[in-house]
């Protein structure tokens, strides 16, 4: 996992092309996009409503998918697949990488756009 | 239809960044961006805005992507909405779970926007041949639509002039498809002024509309005819020369038409193109076909017209069948055709003859079983009656006319003044065939008031030779001295006299001229009547021969000439 980028540029590339002067703006709405389905999932996590996980950790993929955030994209995907099967162990711990992938990955956005 | 390039595109995506993203690329293709943050929203914008294709995501709070689609698709009704799911799932499940929802496509996360693009246009473009289909399927349910209402005010008109006969008097069974007009089929029966019923089933070639455009003037001419006491051979021609002259080519009609003479109990029979009739006879079971002996009406022009008729004999209680071919052309399910001979084994089977009617019908319908029915049947029995027994819906008026004779009579004449301009044969020749049973004579009129005319004319009032006549010479100074005396001539006159009487055996036409001429000694000419030889006096040889009788009298300036004639149906 450690292999994947953090970022592909190429995604940023072309959405910077597609979003022209919007650019910025759409980074910033991805950030707090990203803070409130963080929070959203730190709260769910103390739950049992593993669907809610699923799901949650679905739709964050989709999104940093769109973004071009690669490592997040697979670490989404690895809680997602676990709350499916209701593999309770280590969801913090995914959670918590997460959350640091997603650190890396704001400080990153903002150093492209700046 | 909007132009491809400027659609209404919905937008339903709970992620904001997502949205924004998908936003920026379907507007700068040029559409115009609706967007939803929920199903709940995505299915109201839809009602209010009717977008031209969905773009939704599958996981969304309030209402997910799957229960919008399926609200959306229901809206939608008729119309194409295509659906387009924005989804990262990739189990096989979850993507049927979009397709049954009424999804049409997916578009994955990362979003692409060449890809999008693509789709858009794919889309677009399926949703016009749709649009079109479901306005072409409008169209095509207007337009049958609309030929089902014509065919009806047309049948209800066509009805209207076929129906004012006597298809139900109490003789009279038929079998038409509510719709027989178009397919072809016409059947019209009228009763005459002597007490005959006239029957004609035609089919026209063909069906539709064209074969029930001739269904009109045939049974108008056949009405307008019969009801006037025309003769059977006078209503064909009619309606031969009517449908010559209107039909295309290639568009005739095949028809059997009977004058039933019931107090003679007998049958005139014209069939052009039909399948034999027949005549069911009651005493023994023995039938007698009726078999085409012409051509359809319709394909002759009139002087090649052939108006013969076969006559039979029946008996009161005998049934006489006609049909169009619908009955031989039916087809079971090998497509075999019904034929006539399975049509003589049902009159073979010896059912009671008031059974024998519903006994074919029966027969052709099992034969067909569930096999298409090729053309309709058309069929009527007749049967033959007491004249007294039928009832009919012109019965009275009908029995009235045919029990009083007709008799008249006329004086006319003509004075000195108009011998040199007025021929009044044309006048006299109007009167006279306004009677129906003197229409088929008119020649035969012509040539005898010709004749009796100028005789009155050239040798009474002009008193000319007839021996002037009898070389070629003498013919030329004739002319020229009956030039020369009709300019001046200041006195004189001819006096006609016509008498008319007809009863329902016939009748005579008495024709009495008489001129201011000193007449002529008419006893010498007796004996030899036909013998008159040269130019001279072959005219009133003729008249001779087509009259009853031809007298003289006074001087020889009277001369009455009895026409007769006998009505043969």
């Amino acid at each position: 996992m450690s292999v994947t980028q953090h970022l592909s540029y190429d995604v940023l590339n072309s959405l910077q092309e597609i979003m022209e002067d919007d650019f910025g703006f759409l980074i910033e709405t991805f950030i707090q996009d990203s803070q409130d389905r963080l929070e959203k999932l730190h709260r769910l996590i103390g739950s049992d409503d593993f669907d809610s996980v699923r799901r949650a950790a679905h739709s964050f993929k989709g999104s940093c998918s769109n973004l071009g955030a690669l490592r997040l994209v697979s670490l989404c995907a690895v809680l997602e697949r676990k709350a499916l099967v209701k593999d309770i162990a280590n969801l913090g711990i995914d959670l918590a990488e997460i959350e640091e992938e997603f650190l890396i990955v704001h400080q990153k956005m903002l150093d492209f756009i700046a | 239809m909007n132009d491809s390039r400027s659609l209404k595109i919905l937008v339903a995506d709970d992620t904001d960044a997502d949205r924004l993203i998908l936003e920026t690329i379907v507007r700068k293709e040029g559409h115009q961006v609706f967007s939803a943050k929920n199903g709940l929203e995505a299915v109201a914008i839809f009602q209010q805005e009717h977008p031209d294709i969905v773009l939704l995501d599958a996981l969304m709070p309030e209402m997910d992507g799957f229960d919008a689609a399926r609200q959306i698709k229901h809206l939608a009704g008729d119309e194409i909405v295509p659906i387009i799911f924005l989804t990262s799932l990739q189990d096989t499940e979850s993507l049927v779970r979009c397709l049954d929802a009424g999804g049409d496509d997916f578009l994955s996360k990362p979003y692409n926007r060449v890809i999008l693009k693509a789709k858009i246009k794919s889309f677009n473009r399926m949703r016009g041949l749709h649009n079109t289909m479901i306005t072409q399927r409008d169209q095509l349910a207007q337009h049958h639509q609309r030929l089902l209402q014509e065919q009806t005010v047309a049948k209800q008109v066509f009805d209207n002039v076929a129906h004012s006969g006597c298809l139900n008097a109490s003789n009279v069974r038929y079998f038409l498809s509510s719709l027989a007009v178009f397919n072809g089929d016409v059947v019209v029966a009228a009763i005459r002024p002597n007490g005959n019923m006239m029957v004609l089933l035609g089919d026209f070639t063909g069906h539709g509309l064209p074969a029930a455009i001739g269904a009109m003037p045939l049974a108008s001419t056949f009405y307008g005819m019969v009801h006037k006491g025309f003769s059977m051979s006078d209503v064909l021609r009619e309606i031969n020369k009517k449908l010559k002259a209107i039909l295309p080519i290639g568009l005739f009609c095949c028809a059997t038409m009977i004058d039933f003479n019931f107090r003679r109990k007998r049958l005139k029979v014209w069939n052009g193109g039909l399948p034999a009739g027949m005549i069911y006879r009651q005493a023994d079971g023995s039938i007698t076909p009726m078999r085409s002996t012409h051509l359809p009406l319709g394909v002759l022009p009139e002087k090649n017209f052939k108006d013969d008729a076969q006559f039979y004999d029946v008996e009161e209680g005998d049934r006489i069948f006609m049909w169009s071919d619908g009955i031989h052309e039916a087809r079971n399910l090998d497509g075999d055709m019904f034929g006539e001979e399975r049509l003589l084994e049902v009159f073979a089977k010896g059912s009671e003859p008031v059974n024998v009617f519903d006994d074919i019908l029966a027969s052709v319908k099992n034969f067909i079983g569930s096999g298409e029915q090729d053309d309709d049947l058309s069929m009527i029995e007749i049967r033959m009656d007491a004249p007294e027994n039928l009832v009919h819906p012109n019965h009275y008026f009908i029995h009235r006319q045919q029990l009083s004779p007709v008799e008249w009579e006329m004086r006319f004449e003509v004075k000195p003044t108009s011998f040199k301009s007025f021929d009044p044969l044309p006048f006299l020749l109007n009167v006279l065939t306004e009677e129906p049973d003197l229409r088929g004579f008119s020649g035969s009129l012509y040539t005898i008031l010709a004749e009796l005319y100028s005789n009155a004319l050239e040798h009474g009032v002009l008193n000319l030779s007839g021996n002037l006549k009898k070389s070629p010479e003498g013919f030329a100074e004739y002319y020229t001295q009956r030039e020369k005396l009709l300019s001046k001539i200041t006195d004189g006159f001819v006096h006609i006299y016509v008498a008319y009487s007809s009863n329902i055996e016939g009748g005579s036409l008495t024709l009495r001229v008489e001129d201011s001429g000193s007449g002529f000694d008419y006893n010498a000419r007796q004996g030899k009547i036909l013998s008159t030889t040269g130019y001279s006096g072959r005219g009133i040889g003729i008249v001779e021969k087509l009259c009853k009788t031809v007298r003289y009298y006074g001087s020889g300036n009277k001369v009455e000439a009895v026409f007769a004639w006998i009505n043969d149906d």
